[in-house]
């Protein structure tokens, strides 16, 4: 009894060889596409605003002319966000991570919390402007100053930095935490001393990667009603600011008026995903250098 | 004698100074054993608060706007002229806009992602995967801003070159690059999902004589299912909420049409149009902006949560 024609297994596997190999190709060449639209897209941004980056361009103020515009008011718009962003996060965000992970009882109320932060970090950025209009520039009346538009992008990446410190927290082995309860530790003494030191490159790392999160997020500033041109630098968190996404905002917007615009926009992308870049990198630069394998 | 009392005095007093001091460091300790605690807690009812003040604030002005506009003229109206002297309020315009870009972003990041995903998991070699998965993944990292830059500088452009009816806003440039946007997205997520399917289902169908093609798309993926589709409704999820690319590169344009190669305008660009604009506080237009941003936030909850459903009750077992 014959079960498997042999010389039609070998009639048809030529056809299923080419068919798979083929295939293979195309998967190839859909994982590459997104790399070379990555690509393209530098190339674009590069050669639109190379041209125009000078010290003038990174220290000048903004301005109307498009050849003596500046983006420094920007920039500092930019970095006073981060330090309202960035203590505001690390603190909640590793807070609640220990609450979550090391206090809270499995139970009811520690999953209704995780499942709370899961869908936060689903909710569209744009809808978190609009809290942080009713609340913080409305409600409690700051107007859309530097600590407004910080603690509404903190809400914003805070579920990113909670998940993260969570998942650091819980990679610290067991047995570093047995032993110093051997030693005599309280709770708070362990977790202090022994559990956040060993979790900190993870936390760290997940900070990192919210606040260029932060840094690049522009729909709830727009919300917010950062203004499109505004001169003076802000000196403290309780002064007006732009930022950078905005300024890019705009002047793409407005690119159609003055094509100058257009280039005024790429050179301040370059000056953006350079500084995402850098906090990347340092973000690799912690995970690689400081994380342990216990 | 009396030196050596004097001694044993001190040393007493000594120990007894050193238990006291002692006790205070433990009511410290103690207190802090206590405190600490709480204080996290109320860290982490930051993040409820958070969602109670979303639901708030938008419930409470949607409710205000439905007081001026009935709910039924809001859901089913086709006209949206909020400025003009007779305003009307019909959302169907926004969710014209939404769907059509969302429709497009998923035509492409669908199938390109999920073809990415096939390569990593099942052909790619550990070296290859090793590169192309961070490099991926830099993609996703890009400021949404930065692609609305692209869609309106550069793919408009292009896309008129080919196709000189579209507009210079449309719907189309924008829904394309929010799909290469979504890419990363799908690819890892789905890659994990074929990735967990575990190794003896492949060899099984290697070893009846399948073909690695063959094994992927009759064994790993009907495996990998219910994570693949997780994937897809959390690009979705991500396609509506969106707001710069659109906002940027499809204009304004408030007509109830399916055009793609016209201005259309979804609720994300809606919402950043009438804020922006400094509608007064109290006016319609004001309201209208919660009401918009109500139906955004529900629409984009339901798929993140039909996404955790489809993944934890259809996940195959092994």
């Amino acid at each position: 009894m014959k079960y498997v024609d042999v010389t039609q297994v070998q009639k048809r596997m030529n056809g299923r060889i080419l068919k798979n190999n083929s295939f293979k190709v195309l998967f190839l060449l859909a994982t590459i596409f997104g790399l070379i639209v990555l690509g393209v897209l530098i190339a674009q941004v590069l050669t639109d605003g190379l041209s125009w980056i000078n010290w003038d361009f990174i220290s000048g103020k903004l301005s109307t002319d498009a050849n003596r515009a500046g983006i420094m008011g920007a920039i500092l718009g930019t970095f006073w966000v981060m330090v309202v962003v960035a203590p505001v996060t690390l603190i909640i965000g590793i807070g609640s991570a220990i609450y979550l992970e090391l206090y809270a009882k499995k139970g009811r109320v520690q999953s209704f919390i995780q499942t709370n932060i899961a869908n936060l970090a689903g909710v569209p950025s744009i809808v978190y402007g609009i809290l942080g209009l009713t609340i913080f520039v409305r409600a409690l009346d700051f107007g859309n100053i530097v600590l407004a538009g910080g603690l509404t992008l903190s809400l914003l990446v805070l579920p990113i930095v909670i998940v993260a410190a969570q998942e650091a927290i819980r990679s610290v082995p067991q047995h570093l935490s047995e032993a110093s309860y051997g030693m005599g530790a309280t709770k708070w003494q362990t977790i202090k001393n022994i559990i956040l030191p060993a979790a900190l490159p993870g936390i760290l790392t997940g900070a990192i990667l919210a606040l260029s999160r932060a840094i690049g997020e522009t729909a709830p500033l727009t919300v917010i009603g950062i203004p499109a041109l505004l001169i003076p630098f802000p000196g403290g968190i309780f002064d007006k600011f732009t930022a950078l996404p905005m300024q890019i905002y705009y002047w793409t917007l407005d690119s159609s008026l003055v094509e100058e615009y257009a280039n005024l926009a790429a050179a301040t992308i370059v000056v953006l995903l350079l500084l995402l870049f850098i906090l990347n990198s340092t973000a690799i630069i912690i995970r690689n250098k400081f994380q342990q394998r216990y | 004698m009396a030196t050596s009392s004097d001694l044993n005095n001190t040393n007493a007093v000594q120990i007894r100074d050193m238990i006291e001091q002692k006790k205070k460091k433990k009511n410290l300790f103690n207190f802090l054993e206590k405190a600490v605690p709480v204080l996290l807690f109320l860290f982490a009812a930051i993040s409820i608060l958070t969602t109670i003040g979303i639901i708030y604030t938008l419930l409470s002005e949607t409710i205000e706007f439905f007081k001026v506009v009935p709910m039924i003229e809001f859901f089913t109206g086709t006209v949206l002229k909020p400025m003009s002297q007779n305003p009307e309020f019909g959302v169907l315009p926004l969710l014209a806009g939404t769907v059509t870009s969302s429709v497009i972003a998923m035509l492409v990041a669908g199938p390109i992602g999920l073809m990415a995903a096939i390569y990593l998991s099942e052909y790619a070699s550990d070296k290859v995967r090793r590169v192309l998965k961070p490099l991926l993944e830099v993609l996703a990292g890009i400021p949404t801003i930065v692609y609305g830059f692209f869609a309106f500088t550069f793919v408009t452009p292009l896309i008129r070159s080919i196709w000189p009816e579209v507009e210079a806003t449309n719907i189309l440039s924008p829904g394309i690059v929010m799909g290469i946007m979504i890419i990363p997205m799908i690819a890892s997520l789905s890659e994990d999902a074929m990735t967990s399917v575990p190794n003896s289902m492949r060899e099984g169908a290697l070893a009846l004589g399948a073909t690695k093609l063959e094994s992927t798309f009759k064994v790993v993926i009907p495996a990998a299912l219910s994570g693949i589709i997780a994937s897809f409704v959390l690009g979705i999820s991500r396609a509506i909420g969106e707001t710069m690319i659109v906002t940027i590169a499809s204009g304004s344009s408030k007509n109830f049409s399916f055009d793609i190669t016209q201005s259309m305008q979804t609720m994300t660009a809606y919402i950043v149009e009438v804020s922006g604009g400094e509608a007064p506080a109290g006016s319609t237009i004001y309201y209208s902006l919660y009401a918009v941003a109500m139906t955004l936030f529900v629409f984009t909850l339901l798929m993140n949560l039909l996404a955790r459903y489809i993944s934890r009750k259809f996940r195959e077992e092994y």
